[in-house]
């Protein structure tokens, strides 16, 4: 079980409720797409993802950027038990969509980038160290279920 | 892995800005590097690695420099930094997987500094060059 110091949750829970996680997550989403473009293969059916500028007008790419950080907020509050809060999320990625584990943490790494440009000076190296430990073991809960 | 003119330009634009403040962002880069992947200080066993220390200050201008000779010479970037390559394969043998992390904390200095530059256009085109860079750097390890 991962260990977090309080300073740890604090740095966690007050970044995260300033967190506007609609705007967040589709920008997140968006910037994996456009960043590492071949991860869009796991999104045949979301239509039009042919430039940066289609792919951040999606209306799927929000809709689904949104899901995904809303579920890493249950991360947030669940920081004691997150290999059981994701172990549905695990079989899922594993045996019906087929992501490979490694772009869990390629998406992590732009979500710590999305909240590196929102929060500036108050993303600091020590919040930032926090959420690299976050977004790691959320990668690592994610990819429990693989085998 | 070829950086398109459009990106050559989104990094050459984006490096006008950051070389205002190269020394700053350096300094941040390695201390956000340091913080969030402690193994990397293994490297700097000889360093102050304080926040503000003057060795840390020192070695990110390096840093930054290498990388704005890079952005001078994006069109030929194994030869602008060929000796750097050797000073890496044979003597300093950093290993590889430290570029991307440091390459990741450029981009959240950068990305903190200039959010509203920062668009995912610029966002890949850094994070192509970057990779580059880094890829250079590695080329003579084996």
């Amino acid at each position: 079980m991962v260990h977090w110091s309080a300073e740890e949750k604090q740095l966690i829970t007050s970044l995260w409720s300033k967190v506007n996680v609609e705007e967040c997550g589709a920008e997140a989403l968006a910037r994996l797409l456009i960043v590492y473009p071949w991860t869009q293969r796991f999104f045949d059916n979301f239509g039009n993802l042919s430039s940066p500028t289609a792919i951040l007008g999606n209306p799927k790419v929000r809709a689904h950027g949104k899901k995904v950080l809303t579920s890493f907020g249950e991360a947030v509050k669940n920081l004691d038990n997150l290999k059981a809060t994701y172990s549905k999320l695990s079989e899922l990625h594993c045996e019906k969509l087929h992501v490979d584990p490694e772009n869990f943490r390629l998406l992590g790494d732009i979500l710590i980038i999305v909240l590196a440009a929102h929060f500036a000076k108050d993303f600091t190296p020590a919040c930032q160290a926090t959420w690299q430990k976050l977004v790691g073991v959320v990668a690592h809960a994610l990819a429990y279920k693989y085998h | 892995m070829t950086l398109t003119q459009a990106e050559k330009a989104a990094v050459i634009a984006i490096w006008a800005k950051v070389a205002t403040q190269a020394d700053a962002i350096g300094a941040e880069s390695l201390e956000r590097l340091f913080c969030s992947y402690p193994q990397t200080k293994t490297y700097f066993p000889h360093f102050d690695l304080s926040q503000g220390s003057a060795q840390l200050r020192g070695h990110g201008s390096k840093v930054m420099n290498a990388i704005g000779e890079a952005v001078k010479h994006i069109d030929d970037i194994r030869g602008a930094l060929a000796k750097l390559s050797e000073l890496h394969a044979y003597i300093l043998r950093v290993d590889p997987v430290n570029f991307k992390l440091l390459s990741h904390c450029i981009l959240c200095s950068v990305a903190a500094r200039y959010p509203s530059d920062f668009t995912p256009e610029v966002h890949a085109a850094w994070d192509k060059f970057l990779s580059s860079v880094s890829s250079v750097l590695t080329e003579k390890y084996r």
